[in-house]
């Protein structure tokens, strides 16, 4: 048991920080560590991708001067997808910030059901 | 390996078109801006039209690699009837609701925003191309994204407490969403070594004849599905849905409530058709799907009853709606599947009109929507109120309307079907028509109802010839898929069977 | 509460008894009782007399105790989702292939194809380079125009342009004067060090994408990080000289425009086998690898852009 975990450390602590990430995001009436638990969701995710893409004693995916072998080099795709996945967990978490840069501004408020209890009072 | 026809070249400018126009639009000047957006979805309208066309009488589907070198190493797109016929739909239904709500955007969107808005209008039409064809799940994801900003901005074109409310919600929870599916699709990635549909079908089914990796492919299409049923605001997760939808511009809540939401059940509909395979991993999650399905028909109906505004009841009757869209696939047959689309045809049509029509009777009461407010407003906006009515009959399911076939083609699935599956969505059927008439027809009467002290002073009836368009197609549209059911059902069916 | 009793540990004693939010009502308290406008507005100047201190500590025991009755059940709920949910993951990976194996289905027939053709097909030294610029270059085409819909859609939100009046503008600006850096000797000299050596290196990063690791996304996000440098060091009127929202405009809508035209003679050429007349050259040296090195290059600028625009939008709300 032990060992098989020792093997999948980076997968389950990918998928620990996933989970934590998730309930963050679902549950905390705050809107910044929301926003903060969508990254660590993220981050979760990119770790779990990137640690299928690594393969022990192979070289990273930039064809050096003499090796030529496809065997020699990991998979290159997984850094891909996780290169595209930064790029869009990055513009999602600048329009939560905006989002809660207007909400801020406007009811001096973080936590959400205080806002909406605020637009309540404020009427439609 | 052959050229492509000419018309087999239109996909992917289907896509790049709407991503120069988003990139021109954002520098244009606000007329310019909204002309851009008419023309863009105009022109994708007729281009679908052409592709369903040749897929549909040639009865074919074929791909097309976005580079010289297609799958399994390269983007894919693939196009068949259906794929032709739902994007027809979606961009036609975008088309309409930007001209039905053309008025309102002049008043909701100041001059110099209206330029980013035709931004991301045109983005969304990118996106919703993009994922009505793609044939790789990581492109579908990129899109999904997309779109989900793309549908943050548009709730956010009223610039009201309510609607940056509604927006974060709705981000918050469609994060959620698109973290599942992501992770989903990272495990289902790890499991087989694909991207792309064809391959990704093949490994799996290859997987589960050997029985190795069950759990966790089970549960990586078990994470895809949560992320898209939280997305398209099934029963449980549709806490986001009724303030997104009632609040912003007229436009904005008929392309969220008819579009966005369905593209992400298309999506899911080719996850389990083509990635899945009907019988292999798809069963013990439609048991959940079922479920939450079942009692999301009803939930969403008991929900719009208890309303006081009608905004809001037009939105939570979508929850019931997808419930009925999910039940379909929920069957796991291929009749479920085509009921499934085909509902989405006939709710999308209805949808739009309802809330534009809806928009419309809200301005006539002096912009209340509560229902003592709206007595009388079929006098001030007779043709809004006529369209109101016959979208509220075609999600009542009256004969001779979209609803009503496709809720003939569902019980159909289910009696095909058998087993208590079948019992539970009759049932299902029954109780939610009968909870359809008393709040749908309720609102649509009072419309008609007059009002006790007489109005001396008329508004001035303005003529929006736009809208008048818009609201003849739609009602020609709800009637012809209702009169012209079986054809359409038929064409679905084909296409479905050369899905695989 | 006994005012006399908070202590250095109080804010932690605090968020013991009364969960995860109390810190937060504090600082919404504090800044409450600065803040003119929070002054709502169905509250008459009566109703604002009659709040003595003593009703005030009320109101706030009274939101203590809310939160307390609130939070205890939303942490139990919490604890419950994350752990079954992570259960459920961990569960699975167990079952995955391990960390560092060969051999399993990852390690595919699609590896060997990348490794073997990478170099002839697009030119590219690094294979993710080639792959997400060639093979998946639609993905990544998507990719950057979600970075525009983001940079759109905060526009549409914080744009200042959009609903306030030219007064409020003023005054806002003026806010934001007090942040700007006046002479701040240790910042600037650093900065003006520092600066064009960052620049020259996300040029580097960007030019080199094909050859070595980095690419548009990273060399752009160094490039806006220098920009972003200058900015606090010299401020607004220093860096407007040569970056505006016009330049922001034209340089990003011509670098996606560019980006999509490309592609799309790209996918056109690709999926009908016609010639593309675009020389690969030799594998290694900087002019080579097609329109990988342009589609760098473009890439870069719409992400430097997007990168200053949104640190610049959430500061002031405007150019």
């Amino acid at each position: 048991m032990l060992s098989q975990v020792y093997s999948h450390l980076d997968e389950l602590t990918a998928v620990a920080l996933f989970g934590i990430g998730f309930t963050l995001l679902l549950l905390d009436k705050n809107l910044m560590k929301k926003i903060i638990g969508f990254s660590m969701m993220d981050s979760g995710i990119y770790l779990f991708l990137a640690s299928y893409g690594y393969i022990e004693s192979r070289l990273a995916p930039i064809y050096a001067e003499d090796v030529s072998e496809s065997s020699a080099y990991v998979n290159p795709l997984p850094a891909g997808l996780v290169l595209t996945g930064i790029v869009v967990g990055v513009s999602v978490t600048a329009v939560m910030l905006g989002l809660t840069i207007r909400l801020y501004e406007r009811y001096h408020s973080l936590d959400i059901d205080e806002i909406a209890e605020k637009i309540r009072r404020e009427g439609k | 390996m052959m050229t492509m026809t000419w018309w087999q070249n239109f996909p992917p400018f289907m896509i790049v078109a709407p991503l120069m126009c988003a990139a021109v639009c954002s520098v244009l000047k606000a007329k310019a801006a909204r002309a851009v957006m008419l023309v863009l979805s105009a022109l994708e309208c007729c281009c679908m039209g052409v592709l369903l066309y040749f897929t549909q009488t040639r009865n074919l589907s074929f791909t097309f690699a976005m580079g010289e070198i297609g799958a399994p190493f390269g983007n894919e797109l693939r196009v068949g009837a259906v794929e032709a016929l739902v994007g027809l739909l979606f961009s036609l239904v975008m088309f309409l609701s930007l001209l039905g709500g053309w008025k309102q955007l002049e008043d909701d969107i100041a001059p110099n925003r209206m330029n980013l808005y035709g931004a991301v209008f045109c983005l969304l039409t990118a996106a919703m191309t993009a994922m009505t064809f793609t044939n790789d799940l990581f492109t579908a994801y990129v899109f999904i994204e997309i779109s989900t900003i793309a549908a943050c901005a548009l709730i956010l074109s009223r610039n009201m407490g309510w609607n940056m409310l509604a927006a974060a919600r709705y981000m918050i929870m469609n994060l959620l969403g698109s973290g599942l599916f992501l992770l989903g699709l990272s495990m289902l990635y790890c499991l087989t070594g694909h991207l792309l549909f064809p391959q990704l079908g093949a490994a799996v089914r290859a997987l589960a004849a050997e029985n190795r990796y069950d759990m966790p492919l089970y549960l990586s299409f078990l994470l895809m599905t949560m992320g898209v049923a939280i997305k398209s605001a099934l029963y449980p997760f549709h806490t986001w849905l009724p303030g997104a939808y009632s609040t912003s511009t007229a436009a904005s809540s008929a392309i969220l409530s008819s579009v966005v939401s369905k593209m992400y059940i298309f999506l899911l509909v080719k996850v389990f058709l083509r990635a899945a395979g009907v019988d292999v991993f798809t069963r013990r999650i439609e048991d959940v799907l079922f479920l939450y399905a079942f009692v999301g028909v009803i939930m969403g109906s008991v929900h719009a009853i208890r309303q006081r505004h009608m905004m809001r009841m037009i939105a939570y009757s979508s929850v019931a709606q997808i419930g009925y869209i999910f039940l379909g696939i929920a069957l796991g047959t291929q009749a479920g599947f085509a009921a499934a689309v085909f509902h989405i045809l006939a709710h999308s049509s209805a949808k739009s009109m309802l809330f534009l029509a809806g928009n419309r009777l809200q301005s006539a009461a002096d912009g209340h929507d509560t229902f003592p407010a709206l007595q009388g407003a079929a006098k001030k906006a007779p043709l809004a109120a006529f369209a109101f009515l016959i979208g509220a009959l075609s999600l009542v399911g009256v004969p001779l309307l979209g609803g009503f076939a496709s809720k003939v083609y569902l019980s159909q699935a289910a009696v095909a079907l058998g087993g208590w599956r079948m019992v539970l969505v009759l049932a299902d059927l029954l109780i939610s028509t009968a909870l359809n008439v008393g709040y749908l027809l309720r609102c649509a009467l009072r419309l008609y109802r007059p009002t006790e002290k007489e109005e001396t002073e008329h508004n001035p009836k303005t003529k929006d010839a736009p809208f008048a368009f818009a609201m003849g197609v739609l009602i020609v549209m709800n009637l012809g898929l209702g009169v012209f059911g079986g054809p359409v059902l038929r064409w679905i069916q084909q296409g479905i069977a050369i899905f695989m | 509460m006994n005012r006399k009793k908070r202590d250095a540990f109080a804010p932690f004693l605090n968020w013991l008894e009364n969960g995860g939010n109390a810190l937060d009502a504090e600082m919404q308290d504090a800044l409450r009782e600065h803040d003119p406008k929070e002054a709502l507005p169905e509250k008459t100047k009566k109703a604002k007399k009659k709040a003595v201190p003593a009703q005030k500590d009320k109101a706030r025991e009274e939101r203590a105790r809310k939160a307390y009755a609130d939070s205890w059940w939303y942490r139990l709920l919490a604890v419950v989702t994350a752990v079954t949910l992570i259960w459920l993951l961990m569960e699975a990976v167990l079952q995955m292939p391990k960390f560092g194996a060969a051999d399993t289905l990852i390690d595919s027939e699609l590896t060997e194809f990348y490794v073997e053709h990478t170099k002839e097909e697009t030119g590219a030294m690094n294979i993710v380079t080639g792959i997400i610029l060639d093979y998946r270059g639609f993905d990544t085409l998507g990719e950057s125009h979600v970075l525009f819909i983001a940079v759109c859609t905060v526009l549409l939100m914080l744009s200042i342009y959009g609903e306030r009046d030219e007064e409020s503008r003023l005054k806002r600006w003026e806010e934001e004067r007090h942040y700007e850096p006046e002479h701040d000797v240790i910042l600037q000299s650093a900065a003006r060090l520092l600066t064009p050596l960052i620049l020259i290196f996300g040029l580097y990063i960007i030019v080199n994408g094909h050859l070595s690791p980095g690419g548009g996304f990273s060399g752009g996000a160094v490039l806006g990080a220098g920009l972003i440098l200058y900015q606090n060091a010299f401020g607004y009127e220093k860096i407007e000289r040569f970056f505006t929202y016009k330049t922001f405009r034209w340089v990003s809508v011509c670098s996606l425009l560019f980006y999509s035209l490309a592609k799309g003679y790209h996918f056109f050429t690709g999926a009908n086998h016609l010639d593309s007349h675009i020389p690969i050259g030799t594998p290694g040296n900087i002019l080579s690898g097609g329109l990988l090195l342009p589609l760098n290059f473009v890439v870069g600028c719409v992400v430097a852009c997007t990168m200053y625009a949104l640190f610049t939008m959430f500061r002031k709300g405007e150019f």
